[in-house]
């Protein structure tokens, strides 16, 4: 009785109770996020094959200098280059129109954007799969049949390949990109525009010296959550495809290769090997980013 | 001066209208096409061409028949949202009252920690999480799936700063009212922080249903996948089942959609937390 009295005690201390309270936080951290990350370290270093597993040094990053590798490295490179080119300027400027003064049923518009996000990426790769099918009856082949264009094999030639993959991720995330930055606009006071506009600054020049500025750490967050969702893509690709494969590569992304590789192949060691290489970029560009931005990392605090 | 600001009005408007049909146009497109049989999409594929004469709910009527997976897959992704909305919030919203409330020794090192997990893709660790899943023999099960996700890092971080804008005098008039540190949590903190609740239940439960990947490769059993594994799983060019596709993903989303209708402020404040305050 006394003991349970004293345990009592002592977890109800002022000193105790924050541990008490972030444990859950610790917990799942050392078993799923750091035990995984060590455990994939060290198989990166290993032959597994069933129950015997061998050390074997550096060979499974050997996987660099294969092509698949380097494609589909490329590839989510790429994907995420021209992805942050699409989704940070168009919501921006879809931002800023929405907020003008001289716009109406602003609500109503901005509601019907943000809808696509509440779709997963599996309805949303169902439709636009279809929608570009090969078929003539499908429906972007009757859009461009009616500007007397013949049907595409959309999902096949590189090209379309990734402006269907562009066009997904533009409907799916223009809307809430666009959110982030309407909230980053109610923040910046009017008064600075019309102090702006009576000194003569043309819209054009309100927006490049007042807007544009301001909404600088906004404009970081998205660049920051575009750069991370564009070098994971996987899903979409997986959907628009119906599987892990397109044809000749196309559209294998960094992950999908690591799937490819970890599930399908059965290929641990060389797998690991991915993934550590991947979480190397990922802390790299993060780096960099805190560096870039030392306000960023400064407000935090 | 008035006159151009009315044009400007009306260009505005009519680029929106624009905007908002392309936006519509797929969703649309996929409800319209609900109505027609799987077989017709299959041969003529995805378009507007409906002949109202055959258009019918008999995919619809599918669906809740019983001879199909579908409302299986429903209730597996019903039951996981709901778990995983509360122990999520639950957990999380602990979590970042401990890191919002008091100072402790080690803090500034273990919210470094919460921050490396948000900045690490989920997909990083797909290889080895897999492999710890399985030697848990947590395969095919609800738990697989949510147990590694649950304290999201999202909501300690969302819940952290709604937290810091409450005074610490609270909790110190609390404890001289003879209120324990857990009292202090459950009796005050809590309801205080309801806003919050739902606009991160509403963040936490579109990412619980719409999750496909993790879900996909923790589970492979017909009976125990989630409503987005099961209708990805459908979409092969063999046998009949355009039917169940094409009315399943309206329905999937259906719901979503009347709740969006209802709760828009909380799903807007959910679904964009941590642009700016972040």
């Amino acid at each position: 009785m006394k003991k349970q009295s004293f345990f009592k005690k002592f977890l109800y201390s002022q000193k105790v109770a924050p541990y008490v309270f972030v444990m859950p936080f610790v917990i799942t951290f050392l078993v799923f996020f750091a035990y995984s990350i060590i455990s994939m370290v060290v198989m990166s270093f290993q032959k597994v094959a069933g129950a015997n597993t061998v050390f074997i040094g550096l060979d499974n990053y050997k996987v660099m200098s294969n092509a698949i590798f380097q494609k589909s490295l490329k590839n989510s490179i790429f994907y995420t280059i021209v992805s942050c080119a699409l989704m940070i300027p168009i919501p921006l400027v879809l931002a800023v129109m929405l907020n003008s003064k001289a716009m109406r049923l602003k609500s109503t518009f901005r509601s019907i954007l943000f809808i696509p996000a509440l779709t997963s990426v599996v309805v949303a790769g169902i439709v636009f799969r279809l929608m570009f099918g090969e078929l003539p009856g499908s429906f972007m082949n009757q859009v461009i049949g009616a500007f007397g264009k013949g049907p595409l094999v959309w999902l096949r030639t590189p090209a379309t390949v990734w402006l269907v993959l562009y066009i997904v991720c533009l409907w799916r995330w223009t809307g809430v990109n666009m959110m982030y930055y309407l909230s980053g606009l109610q923040q910046i006071p009017a008064d600075l525009y019309e102090s702006a506009s009576i000194d003569g600054a043309s819209t054009v020049q309100q927006f490049r010296y007042i807007t544009i500025p301001l909404l600088k750490p906004t404009i970081i967050y998205v660049l920051t959550i575009s750069i991370f969702g564009g070098m994971a893509m996987f899903s979409e690709s997986y959907m628009i495809f119906n599987g892990n494969k397109s044809p000749n590569n196309v559209g294998t992304t960094l992950v999908g290769f690591l799937y490819r590789l970890a599930f399908e192949q059965n290929n641990l060691g060389i797998g690991a090997a991915v993934g550590v290489i991947f979480l190397v970029i990922v802390l790299v560009v993060n780096f960099v980013q805190l560096i870039l931005n030392g306000t960023f990392s400064g407000k935090e605090r | 001066m008035k006159r151009k600001n009315r044009i400007t009005s009306v260009l505005l408007v009519i680029f929106f209208i624009c905007v908002a049909a392309v936006t519509l146009l797929p969703l649309i497109l996929l409800a319209v096409s609900s109505l027609r049989p799987g077989s017709d999409l299959m041969r003529y594929g995805l378009n507007f061409n409906i002949d109202w004469a055959t258009a019918s709910f008999r995919q619809y009527r599918m669906l809740f028949s019983g001879e199909n997976n579908y409302f299986i897959w429903y209730k597996n992704s019903l039951l996981i949202t709901v778990v995983q909305v509360a122990l999520a919030l639950f957990l999380s919203a602990c979590v970042g009252y401990g890191f919002a409330m008091y100072d402790f020794k080690g803090k500034n090192i273990l919210f470094a920690c919460v921050l490396l997990v948000m900045m690490v893709p989920t997909e990083v660790i797909l290889l080895p999480l897999y492999r710890l899943i399985n030697r848990m023999h947590l395969i095919n099960t609800m738990w697989g799936i949510i147990l590694p996700y649950l304290v999201v890092p999202m909501l300690v971080f969302f819940f952290r700063q709604y937290l810091s804008g409450i005074p610490k005098d609270f909790l110190d008039a609390a404890r001289v009212d003879g209120c324990t540190e857990y009292g202090i949590f459950f009796r005050i903190m809590i309801p205080l922080m309801k806003p919050s609740f739902a606009a991160m239940g509403i963040y936490q439960g579109m990412s619980s249903w719409n999750n496909f990947l993790w879900p996909m490769i923790v589970t492979n059993n017909i009976d125990k996948i989630t409503l987005p594994v099961g209708l990805q799983s459908l979409l092969s060019p063999y046998g009949n089942n355009y039917d169940i596709l094409i009315a399943g993903s309206c329905f999937a989303i259906i719901p979503i959609l009347i709740l969006f209708v209802i709760f828009q402020r909380y799903f807007i404040e959910g679904m964009t937390a941590g642009g700016v305050k972040g």
